[in-house]
Parts: C-alpha cells; sequence; structure tokens
C-alpha cells in the first residue's frame, strides 16, 4: 500500500481522486502483490505540510492553484527539506512554463486539469513503479552493505584468532614457561607455525577475492589448453596428496583448446583438487574429469572422501563456511575457497553444483561456456 | 600445591591451540585438566564426571555453547563454579555478564572473563572461586 496526499482546494477534485484510486492497483509480473493506494486529503499547502511530518505520504498529488502557499511553494518546501515523497503537480491550465519549472525543482511528473480517470491511472502508475524500482534498489544497497559488514567481522574475527594463539605460544616461550631447554617448546613452536601457515593461505585466497570483487585483477583471455593446466594444478597437490595417501587421477583428452583466463583456470582446478584430497580418506582416491559437453566444458571432481551432510549444501558456496564436523576439525582451510571458485565462475556464466553423500564422497561439477 | 590433592578443571573451547595453553598453564599451577574441543565432547563430561571447575568458551559450535553447558553444568553439579570465557566484549563493544540487572536468573555462571587475559589471571581467579 502506496499512502497518497491528495492536496487540493476543490473537495469535489479529491473526492474524485480518491475513488479513481481506492479501486485502482498497480502491479509488475515479478512481483508476489499488486500495489494499491490508501488516499488522504488535504485542503491546502499549509496543511499538507503538517501532514507531511505528521505522516508522511510516499506520493503528493499537488494542485498548484491553492488558497495560501501554492503548489510549487509545497514542492520547493519538500526538496528544501529533503523529504522523501514522489510529487506529482496537477496543473489547472496545462502552462509549459509551469511544468518545466516544477520538473526543474524535482516533481516527478504533472497532469493537466480536467484530466481523464485513465489520465490519472497511467500517472499513478508511472510513479508507482519508479518509487518501486527505488525502494527496491535501496533495499539491494543496504543488503549489500549488511553482508560487506557480516564479512568484514567474520574476516577481523579469523585473523585474530590465528594471532591470539601464535602470541600466547611466543608469551609461554618468552617466560620460559616450559624451562630452558629449546626442545621442550617444539610442539609450541610447530603449532604456531601452521597458525601462520593458515593465515598466509587465508590472506592469499582474500587478495584472489578483493582482485575479482573490485574487478581489477587482470583478466586475460586467451587460448589455453586446460589438460595442461590441471596437470599443473594435480602436481601442486602432489605433496598433501601423498601425504594423505591419496591417488589424483587425471580422465581427460590429450588436449582441450579452451578461451579462458588461465590463472583462472588453475584457481578453481586448485581449489576443487586440493578440496577433493583434504577431504579425503586414507588411501583415497581423486578424479579429474575434463570433458566437452554438448557445447560447454564440463570438469568433474570426484573424490572418494568422507562427503557432507545434505543440509549443508546451499551454505557451501558463502564465505568463511566451513561445514563442520567431526571429521573436518583439524583440517586446514580459509573458508574461502569455494568463495572465490563460484565466484570465477559467474565471470564465465557457467555454473557449479556438488553432489555429495556423507560418508562416501563428493561430486563438484563445473559447467563453463569457454570451448572453442 | 599439596600433591596430594589436585583439583580437576574440566576446559571447553573449539580452538586446540586455547585449550593447548590454557592446560599448559593450569597443570603448570598443579591442577589436573580435562579438556573438550566439542560441545558434545563437553556435555559428556560434565554428565558422566565430576569436576571442581568448568572453564567454557562462550562461542563454539553455535554462539551461546557457554551459556548452554553453564546451564546444564550447573544443573547436575550446583555446587560448582562456572567460569565463561567471552571474546563478546572485544568484538561487539556489547559489555555484558553476571552481575548486570536481570540475567542472574538465567545465566548460569559465576564468573565472566575475556578471552585475551594473561593465564596467570586466569588461575588466579581460579584459585579464588575454589579456595575463596
Amino acid at each position: 500500500m502506496l499512502k497518497v496526499l491528495v492536496v487540493d482546494d476543490e473537495p469535489g477534485i479529491r473526492s474524485g481522486i480518491d475513488r479513481i484510486l481506492s479501486k485502482f492497483t498497480v502491479g509488475y509480473p515479478f512481483m508476489d502483490e499488486d500495489i494499491g493506494y490508501t488516499v488522504f486529503e488535504a485542503s491546502t499547502g499549509e496543511e499538507a505540510i503538517r501532514i507531511f511530518h505528521e505522516n508522511p505520504p510516499d506520493i503528493a498529488l499537488l494542485d498548484n492553484k491553492l488558497p495560501g502557499m501554492d503548489g510549487i511553494e509545497v514542492l520547493e518546501y519538500i526538496k528544501r527539506n529533503q523529504l522523501n515523497i514522489e510529487v506529482m503537480m496537477i496543473t489547472s491550465f496545462a502552462s509549459l512554463e509551469l511544468a518545466v519549472k516544477a520538473t526543474n525543482i524535482g516533481a516527478y511528473d504533472f497532469v493537466p486539469k480536467p484530466f481523464t480517470p485513465q489520465e490519472l491511472r497511467s500517472s499513478m502508475e508511472n510513479i508507482t513503479k519508479h518509487l518501486f524500482l527505488k525502494k527496491m534498489t535501496q533495499k539491494m544497497n543496504t543488503q549489500g552493505k549488511q553482508i560487506r559488514f557480516q564479512f568484514l567481522s567474520v574476516l577481523s574475527h579469523e585473523l585474530k584468532n590465528p594471532l591470539n594463539s601464535i602470541e600466547g605460544y611466543l608469551r609461554m616461550m618468552q617466560e620460559r614457561q616450559a624451562g630452558d631447554q629449546i626442545a621442550s617448546y617444539s610442539e609450541m613452536i610447530d603449532r604456531a607455525m601452521s597458525r601462520i601457515k593458515g593465515m598466509r593461505v587465508l590472506i592469499m585466497d582474500l587478495l584472489d577475492l578483493t582482485k575479482i570483487e573490485s574487478g581489477k585483477k587482470n583478466r586475460e583471455i586467451k587460448q589455453v589448453d586446460l589438460v595442461s593446466i590441471a596437470k599443473i594444478s594435480a602436481e601442486t597437490m602432489g605433496p598433501m596428496a601423498i601425504q594423505m595417501e591419496v591417488e589424483i587421477i587425471l580422465e581427460c583428452p590429450d588436449e582441450l583448446q579452451i578461451q579462458a583466463d588461465p590463472e583462472e583456470m588453475e584457481i578453481i582446478l586448485n581449489n576443487l583438487i586440493s578440496n577433493a584430497v583434504k577431504y579425503n580418506k586414507t588411501g583415497g582416491k581423486v578424479y579429474c574429469r575434463l570433458k566437452k559437453d554438448n557445447a560447454k566444458l564440463l570438469i568433474e571432481i570426484e573424490d572418494t572422501g568422507i562427503g557432507m551432510p545434505d543440509v549443508d549444501m546451499p551454505k557451501l558456496f558463502r564465505e568463511f563456511v566451513r561445514i563442520r564436523q567431526k571429521e573436518t576439525k583439524h583440517i586446514m582451510g580459509s573458508g574461502l575457497g569455494l568463495s572465490i571458485t563460484k565466484r570465477i565462475i559467474d565471470l564465465y556464466n557457467g555454473t557449479i553444483d556438488v553432489e555429495s553423500h556423507l560418508g562416501t564422497g563428493s561430486v563438484f561439477r563445473v559447467s563453463l561456456p569457454v570451448l572453442i | 600445591m599439596d600433591t596430594e590433592y589436585k583439583p580437576t578443571i574440566l576446559l571447553a573451547d573449539d580452538d586446540p591451540d586455547y585449550l593447548f595453553q590454557i592446560k599448559f598453564a593450569l597443570e603448570k599451577a598443579g591442577f589436573s585438566v580435562i579438556t573438550a574441543e566439542t560441545m558434545e565432547e563437553a556435555e559428556l563430561i560434565i554428565e558422566t564426571g565430576h569436576s571442581s571447575l568448568a572453564i567454557f568458551d562462550l562461542m563454539m559450535e553455535r554462539d551461546d555453547a557457554g551459556f548452554i553447558l553453564a546451564y546444564h553444568a550447573k544443573r547436575k553439579h550446583p555446587e560448582m563454579p562456572v567460569i565463561l570465557l567471552t571474546a563478546v566484549t572485544a568484538e561487539t563493544g556489547r559489555q555484558f555478564g553476571s552481575n548486570l540487572p536481570g540475567t542472574d536468573g538465567w545465566i548460569k555462571a559465576d564468573l565472566y572473563l575475556e578471552k585475551g587475559l594473561h593465564p596467570d589471571q586466569l588461575i588466579g581467579h581460579v584459585n579464588s572461586l575454589l579456595f575463596h
């Protein structure tokens, strides 16, 4: 419901507008409900201004010819006080001069008097759609800011935790809490080192993410062979795979030429393969399949790992979401990998989805329209 | 410290490094320490064991994990002092604790401490709760 204030000194006009608008609604196909109007009236500009403060309307229908201050003066008042009210001027004898003046001051539209019900309805439809879009934009901006704020507060938490624990270990050493032998501190040193490593991963991922977000990452779309990128990626993950006793198996053609940024492809493959290794079981396998799927490239990374419970799927691609299970407690991760992967895939208008079974493993499928 | 009697302290926190550091300090001060890294582990210890004092991190898997643990601990062992560790004040700027009016009834902790405090200070508080 939008609140409409009709400001006119003629009672007949006021009740006429009231009658037309009370039976009129405006809708977009994508809106759940149509927008209707609550109409209230003022007979002078002075009364209108009082109502603006007591019960501010969304829209003011403003006759220019009023007994005291005129419509233009009321409009000027609205703009001067930055009231959030859209104005439609009703002009008795449609004069170009007045219309130009009102538009310059900030009236959204004007209807010449006398008007037909249809003329009023179509003007109201325009102003209503304008208001709806304006409100949606404002809402989206605020939501964007909120998400940003949440991200920053989680981020500072994620950065502060390892700092606290590293500081704690250093303090224990500084105070010689375990005696004078350096050997007594080796576990503390190892633990501190591993927290530093975790922080480094986080900061690197964060740099990737900010580059993608700000659009400043120098994207270089060119012809590349995805198979050779996948081989490099599998090699990079090699040491971790050996440590976990996980085998990485590449199932792909000899070469697969695509049109993409090689660095971005590497980030996608690195993230997906390293997850498949990290969340695997000893002796497990990671299958990296690259193939053509109609006109698209399909990347499929399958693991024989610990899998995820169904409920957590939609959360997976959000920042700092790490699925908590007993088995994942000691696995290191920034919580940004999949979020970055998703963002890159979005840049290509591609899709990513995941199928996972708790205890038996997960398959991540990426589809990208990058085939040559 | 009397070597015959070692009070046992239940310590629950989801950060393994914090657990390690506080456990180390408490053991050095003569306490015996039993640790829990999840709410589930802590609940199990509360139900089955008997500790002289419990220290819970407020935010574990859930943001209110410490409150829930404190509530259960006090129900099972009304005499056991409970300390809640929070990083909430530092992170939100919001102050809260058992000394706030209206919170006595439902926040079942004896003491609120900031997570950043020196282990020696924590031990000081543990001692005064145990041997007042």
